[in-house]
């Protein structure tokens, strides 16, 4: 274990009691940690492997878990089975959640460049009204936009969920944009603009440094929570504007085995979410929390 | 933020976060500057934002608000008229609608309870330092990381499954060992329903409870606690005194954003249990009564009164992410 590299900092001033016993005790709780980090990562490894199994292997009691490795669960969500291709819901997917996000991205900057460079009055306000749209349940306002959708022609259309993607992030990415945007050195830029730099100047060589990490996280989570919406997708989409999490649904099947097949798609469509979530990993509290855990 | 009411001149006024936010040094450096078109400038970068969310989040509540006062099936629409509190008055006398109210209430608690135990005592964990920390605090958060319906599916298929589940699996195992050819294989969905849904919702948020506590136990002050490791404190009494009194803002800010996106949850509900055994919420009844039922007013009561409900809890979300917000700001 570790305690030779931990010892300096954290025991530096407390008199070395029971060097033996605190060693031990720092050692199990080590282990304990690792334990308990292997449990919750347990029924994401089994879904894995259960997707490299044949589907004979993937329902067998007790778990064969030395079974053979096989790619034709993933074939089979390719659609080498069915000829139904997954790509039309991915493309849908990553419409609807990039284009949400490049939305609420351009929504949002300006927004928190409003609340927290150049402050209106009330800001604070204006922040609790947006936090306030987070809290209040999504599903109150389905039957409305079904019904406005259904008049307008707007039903099982993608550019329909990118707008309520972007009402469902947006406050996230306000508060998350102002608290990066906090951190602006206002005197340089004061003094950059007494020294004659523009706008774009001001932009691009003192904002954009500070914010782009901050912008990037804000993307990443707005992606997250786009590409995992189900209700509304259920709802107000049908076989064209169908997306991942939708088409995920369609296959568990009555009849047949399907469980390698399941955990295959399952894997598949989980991997964008894994991706973006490992890269904003010390972003993703503080954008969960929006903006109020650092 | 108090507002700054002993100020008078309007350009102060607009400075006054500033002010607060960075300190006297910043807020005298320059002159008053009168603007009188300075105020609508500033607000012109936030005004799409703020019509957008009211167009797409504000109105159609409104629409919602209207329909629940209405008679509205769209299985008989010839029938369609005012009615009353009706609607409410089904929601709270009709059995099955009432238990979604009491399933909502119980199933957010209880998640929201034992994901924060557990968080915290993982994040008390993860607060030290052993070898593999960072893989450790990998390998917690991936089922937060995991799309909610493939987690779900995940859960009812591949663990569930009375047949071929994982945890019938492993009994099997287990029961091998000791050579029994009969194990127990209990139907986990259909045996303990809530139990298995609330299970899964766990697993999938804990890990969040854990960021956000381990966040909130490295930002303690370390020196107080070195301070108070010199003077002999034990380890108990540091998390008692000291550890526990930081994190408790912590908590409660877990707690409450827990809280306000577990109520929402429609995922875990729809893809375990359709909804049945007792385990619809009110998000699945919202769906269900509006998708299956076609009853629009009944609907639209629902969404009201889940709204209620998350007003009430989101109240005292707002105080608290407002106080830390507050310190961070000052």
């Amino acid at each position: 274990m570790t305690t030779a590299v931990a010892g300096p900092r954290t025991r530096a001033h407390s008199p070395a009691r029971r060097p033996g016993r605190e060693r031990r005790n720092r050692g199990l709780l080590g282990l304990l940690a690792w334990l308990c980090g292997i449990v919750f990562f347990l029924p994401f490894a089994w879904m894995v492997l259960t997707s490299l199994h044949g589907e004979q292997d993937a329902a067998a009691n007790p778990p064969h878990l030395a079974a053979p490795l096989t790619l034709h669960g993933y074939r089979e969500f390719f659609g080498s089975g069915t000829g139904v291709s997954p790509w039309p819901p991915l493309v849908n997917s990553l419409t609807a959640s990039i284009a949400s996000t490049v939305l609420v991205l351009l929504l949002a900057t300006p927004a928190a460049y409003a609340l927290s460079i150049k402050p209106v009055r009330k800001w604070t306000d204006v922040m609790f009204f947006f936090l306030s749209t987070k809290m209040l349940p999504a599903v109150a306002g389905l039957l409305p936009v079904y019904l406005i959708a259904k008049n307008a022609g707007l039903l099982d259309n993608i550019w329909l969920l990118v707008v309520l993607y972007t009402s469902m992030n947006l406050p996230i990415a306000v508060w998350m944009m102002r608290s990066f945007l906090a951190e602006v050195p206002v005197a340089i830029m004061e003094a950059a603009s007494i020294d004659g730099a523009g706008l774009p100047t001001v932009l691009t060589r003192i904002i954009a440094p500070v914010v782009m990490p901050g912008i990037a996280a804000t993307a990443l989570i707005s992606f997250i929570f786009s590409w995992n919406e189900l209700l509304f997708a259920r709802v107000l989409t049908g076989v064209v504007a169908g997306t991942a999490p939708v088409f995920l649904t369609g296959f568990v099947t009555s009849q047949g085995l399907f469980l390698a097949k399941v955990c295959a798609a399952a894997v598949c469509i989980s991997l964008p979410v894994l991706a973006a979530g490992f890269a904003a990993q010390d972003k993703l509290v503080q954008g969960l929390s929006l903006g109020a855990v650092k | 933020m108090s507002t700054p009411s002993t100020t008078s001149s309007p350009s102060r006024w607009l400075r006054a976060p500033d002010a607060l936010r960075r300190g006297p040094s910043v807020a005298s450096a320059g002159p008053p500057r009168p603007r009188p078109r300075g105020a609508w400038a500033r607000r012109a970068p936030l005004l799409p934002a703020l019509v957008f969310m009211i167009v797409v989040t504000q109105l159609p509540f409104v629409g919602t608000l209207v329909i629940s006062f209405m008679r509205w099936n769209a299985l008989d629409p010839g029938n369609k008229g005012f009615a009353g509190l009706s609607n409410y008055t089904t929601e709270f006398t009709d059995p099955q609608l009432r238990s979604s109210l009491t399933t909502t209430v119980v199933l957010t608690a209880s998640v929201v309870l034992v994901s924060l135990a557990l968080g915290l005592g993982l994040a008390l964990l993860l607060d030290r330092r052993f070898r593999g920390r960072g893989l450790v605090r990998t390998l917690l958060i991936t089922p937060f990381l995991v799309v909610p319906v493939a987690s779900a599916l995940l859960w009812k298929h591949a663990l569930y499954n009375a047949e071929y589940g994982l945890l019938n699996g492993s009994l099997s195992w287990v029961w091998s060992l000791f050579g029994s050819h009969n194990p127990p294989q209990p139907d986990w969905l259909s045996q303990s329903p809530k139990l298995a849904v609330e299970a899964s919702l766990i697993w999938q948020w804990t890990p969040f409870m854990m960021l956000i506590l381990l966040a909130g136990l490295q930002s303690r002050p370390t020196d107080v606690v070195e301070a108070a490791r010199v003077d002999g404190a034990t380890t108990w009494q540091v998390f008692r005194y000291l550890t526990f009194p930081h994190l408790r803002r912590y908590l409660e800010l877990a707690a409450l954003l827990g809280t306000v996106y577990v109520v929402q949850n429609f995922d875990a509900v729809f893809t375990l249990t359709s909804g049945g055994l007792g385990t619809a919420n009110l998000p699945y009844a919202v769906y269900s009564t509006f998708y299956q039922a076609h009853d629009y007013g009944q609907a639209s009561a629902e969404g009201v009164i889940v709204v209620v409900l998350s007003i009430i809890v989101a109240t005292f979300a707002l105080r608290t992410v407002s106080s830390l917000f507050r310190e961070e700001t000052r």
